[in-house]
């Protein structure tokens, strides 16, 4: 019985997460949606097969799931919202605030805080790979 | 109704009409984030999907695949990721 309620509420997430993908107008709100929506349902569903089984073998491999999902899915949303943003897909018209416009050099894709000469040293040894990233993205 | 019974009769039909309502905006998504957050979720849902089907069956040797679809999914993402931060402005 638990593990029937365990799977109904994962399907509810990942119903949720895919409907979401389809309705919301943005690429950052897609991303917020599904990233959160689906890791979640994700987790109630693995969590529902040893309960189900009634095999406590399975459940360090669960654990190993519930973990690798609860650290790679913001690591990959992060990842997928930088680089949209840096390639320049367009914000929804109706967002009303981005605290990253006028920030970052639209050629170069440094942040203004690495380009100034008053950046702190963990800064400035990040700069090194945007300089690289640039003549790449320039070639 | 059994466990078993739901899982394959009430779980997976509805997880499928997820998998199909994400491949619609996989189709319609204009630039190519969207696709790969899309692809982000589908992997996400077909690792659930194969957690369901464990359950289904009795067998709980499924959910290694669902491990390693979890891996894989997650460096594809990165390397599109990578792809998009460098070479993404010619091809939105």
């Amino acid at each position: 019985m638990i593990s029937m309620a365990l799977l109904s509420f994962g399907t509810l997430l990942m119903l949720v997460a895919a409907f979401g993908v389809v309705r919301m107008p943005d690429v950052y709100l897609r991303l917020s949606v599904a990233s959160k929506a689906s890791t979640l349902g994700l987790v109630f569903l693995v969590v529902a097969v040893p309960l189900s089984l009634n095999d406590l073998g399975t459940l360090s491999r669960v654990a190993a799931v519930v973990l690798f999902v609860f650290l790679t899915a913001p690591v990959a949303a992060h990842m997928i919202g930088r680089a949209a943003y840096v390639a320049g897909v367009p914000v929804w018209k109706e967002t009303i605030h981005d605290d990253l416009k006028g920030k970052y050099h639209p050629d170069t894709r440094a942040l203004a805080s690495q380009t100034e000469s008053h950046g702190s040293d963990q800064e400035s040894s990040m700069h090194p790979p945007e300089s690289s990233n640039a003549s790449q993205g320039a070639g | 109704m059994t466990l078993q019974v739901f899982a394959l009769y009430g779980i997976l039909p509805l997880l499928m009409v997820a998998f199909l309502v994400g491949c619609v905006r996989m189709v319609l998504g204009p630039t190519l984030p969207d696709r790969v957050v899309v692809l982000e979720l589908l992997a996400s849902l077909t690792a659930g999907i194969i957690c369901v089907y464990a359950i289904a069956r009795g067998q709980a040797g499924f959910l290694d695949v669902a491990i390693v679809l979890a891996l894989i999914s997650f460096l594809g993402t990165i390397a599109f990721a990578f792809y998009v931060e460098n070479h993404g402005r010619d091809n939105r």
